[in-house]
């Protein structure tokens, strides 16, 4: 690992100063259980570090009339641990359920969790975001078992690796972002994600020097839940993942939305999926039809055509899931 | 790994970007050299590093005074500077358990947390849980139920084990297994882990 500086200020805005502007410079630093793995493979070489854990406004659970709003640093147990998300948002308590390490439960934050840099062991081992050697893709001509089924027509063939964000992107989440000389803007949840083209961007579409700091979740009586399809119990990421959140007036579906995960280099919303589902009577043959349509449009690699079946899978007993609810 | 974090090209943190972000007027721009890193320093107080940094950290309940840079991990700092050689490293990335100790009570990685991060908390290694004379529950149920062979993860688990049976000594078996998905076990010697876990539980449980 190289040599760094590091710094934790108490001040959001001036954690923001802090950063430099080009990406690689600095690094922010949450509950490290990515970062710190990130350095030592030498993923990122910044000069500095800044940690975010001196900020207490970062580290609050607000439960509001219309919305619950969540510091960027509250960790994933005391996000599951809390009575309204429990109650509410069981497609957050499962997907950090999921993540099976009560470890990285206790380190891992929320913003954390949807910053991580993604696990294609191509970029993991050096070759960049876009795995390329002299302009061919490792991805496509190597091992692409764990890669990309959809959205794989461009140079980006990693798989987001955030369980929780396909959750916040089907509950309409949106995000606080605080940036150079405290300038602030909010993203829907999805906005958060890109498929970069080129090796200079990241897969999250932020500045260098901005800062996560909330995400906030309108409180509108969504059935929600979600479905993972995984290996090994803890200690590693799904194959694939659903998440969905909609309601249900006398058996018909509303405002339904389908988002799947770990499918594609951004979290992955299932468009045809939650348009079948939109104004129908949700029951199991509609759940498996609404299997199929998110299914429909993959693209396989040469090696991860099982991925396909799961998401069918993962969408149908997600949406049986949040019907029950 | 490349070694050659002077170079401009990766690096360049500009003296310039970080004082305009501190609203300091504008200074010649440079990459961040070992010079001008200095007088940014003095114009950011609380940077520390990238050479060593005076730390405490307080384990097994003393306070430990320590020189160390800020990329050292907390598990190096037990290991190589305190001597607490309990917490184990083994894959030193987050996806074993080996390493695991209690920060504030709570299990994680401690190849995973930096040492000046753990900074003002209370850190507890496998040695604070108990001693060989007087061990603590889990302790001692791992050794009735033969709960290891090599033993190389063992420390790691009978501290998560720790914190899982304080938080849930009327476990399930299922429980237990999920509570304790974050180490692994190369040996495979679950079924002596799963049932000394239980044990201590039942102890938590009836004290
Ligand atoms: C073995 C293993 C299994 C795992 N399995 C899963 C899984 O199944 N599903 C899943 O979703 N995750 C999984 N994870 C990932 C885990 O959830 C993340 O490592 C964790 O959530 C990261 O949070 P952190 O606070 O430790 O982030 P850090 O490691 O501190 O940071 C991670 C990244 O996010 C950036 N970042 C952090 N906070 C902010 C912020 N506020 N603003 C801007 N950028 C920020 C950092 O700069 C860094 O690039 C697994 C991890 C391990 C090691
Ligand atoms: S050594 Fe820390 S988890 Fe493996
Ligand atoms: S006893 Fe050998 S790794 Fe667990």
């Amino acid at each position: 690992m190289n040599p760094f500086e590091y710094v934790a200020p108490s001040d959001l805005r001036e954690a923001s100063s802090l950063l430099g502007s080009r990406w690689g410079q600095t690094e922010v630093l949450a509950g490290g259980t990515d970062l710190v793995t990130s350095l030592k493979q030498g993923i990122t070489k910044p000069k500095r570090l800044v940690s975010l854990k001196n900020i207490p406004e970062l580290k609050r659970i607000q439960v509001k009339k219309n919305t619950v709003r969540i510091g960027a640093m509250v960790t994933l147990r005391d996000l599951a641990a809390n009575a309204t998300i429990q109650e509410e948002f069981p497609a957050l308590v499962t997907a950090i359920d999921g993540i099976g390490s009560s470890q990285i439960i206790n380190a891992g934050t929320v913003a954390g969790d949807l910053c991580q840099r993604p696990r294609c062991w191509y970029f993991r081992n050096g070759f960049g975001l876009l795995a390329e050697d002299n302009g061919d893709s490792l991805v496509r001509t190597g091992d692409n078992r764990y890669h990309a089924i959809f959205g794989n027509d461009g140079r980006a063939l990693f798989v987001n690796a955030s369980s929780l964000a396909p959750a916040l992107i089907a509950l309409q989440a949106e995000i606080s972002i605080v940036g150079a000389a405290g300038r602030e803007r909010e993203i829907n949840a999805g906005d958060l994600f890109q498929a970069p083209n080129n090796g200079e961007d990241r897969e999250v579409a932020l500045r260098a020097n901005e800062i996560v700091s909330e995400i906030k979740l309108p409180r509108e009586n969504m059935q929600n839940a979600s479905y993972e399809v995984r290996h090994r119990h803890g200690l590693d990421w799904p194959y694939a993942t659903a998440s969905v959140a909609l309601k249900i007036r006398s058996g018909i579906a509303r405002e339904a939305s389908v988002v799947l995960g770990h499918v594609a280099p951004t979290p992955w919303p299932a468009v045809a999926a939650s348009n079948l589902l939109n104004g129908a009577r949700v029951d199991a043959s509609l759940a498996e039809a609404v299997g199929e349509a998110a299914a429909r449009g993959a693209k396989p690699l040469s090696g991860n055509a099982y991925k396909v079946q799961m998401v069918k899978t993962a969408v149908k007993r997600a949406l049986l899931a949040a019907a029950n609810a | 790994m490349s070694t050659n974090h002077n170079s401009s090209d990766e690096s360049g943190v500009s003296r310039r970007g970080f004082l305009k972000g501190m609203g300091v007027g504008t200074v010649s721009t440079g990459v961040l050299s070992n010079a001008s890193l200095h007088e940014a320093r003095a114009a950011e107080p609380g940077v520390k590093g990238p050479g060593d940094t005076a730390i405490v950290l307080k384990i097994n309940g003393k306070n430990k005074q320590l020189n160390i840079e800020p990329r050292v991990t907390l598990l190096d700092a037990l290991r190589n500077r305190l001597d607490l050689t309990g917490p184990k490293k083994v894959c030193d990335r987050g996806t074993c358990g080996a390493c695991t100790v209690l920060v504030d009570g709570d299990p994680m990685y401690a190849c995973s947390l930096l040492a000046v991060e753990a900074q003002g908390r209370e850190i507890t290694t496998v040695e604070g849980l108990g001693t060989p004379e007087k061990m603590n529950a889990v302790q001692e149920a791992f050794i009735d139920r033969d709960a290891q062979q090599c033993g190389f993860c063992t420390p790691g688990f009978v501290t998560a084990c720790s914190a899982f049976v304080r938080d849930n000594p009327n476990a399930s078996v299922d429980e237990v297994k999920n509570g304790l998905g974050g180490n692994l076990c190369r040996c495979g010697t679950y079924a002596g882990m799963v049932l000394a876990a239980s044990d201590a539980a039942k102890e938590k449980g009836s004290a």
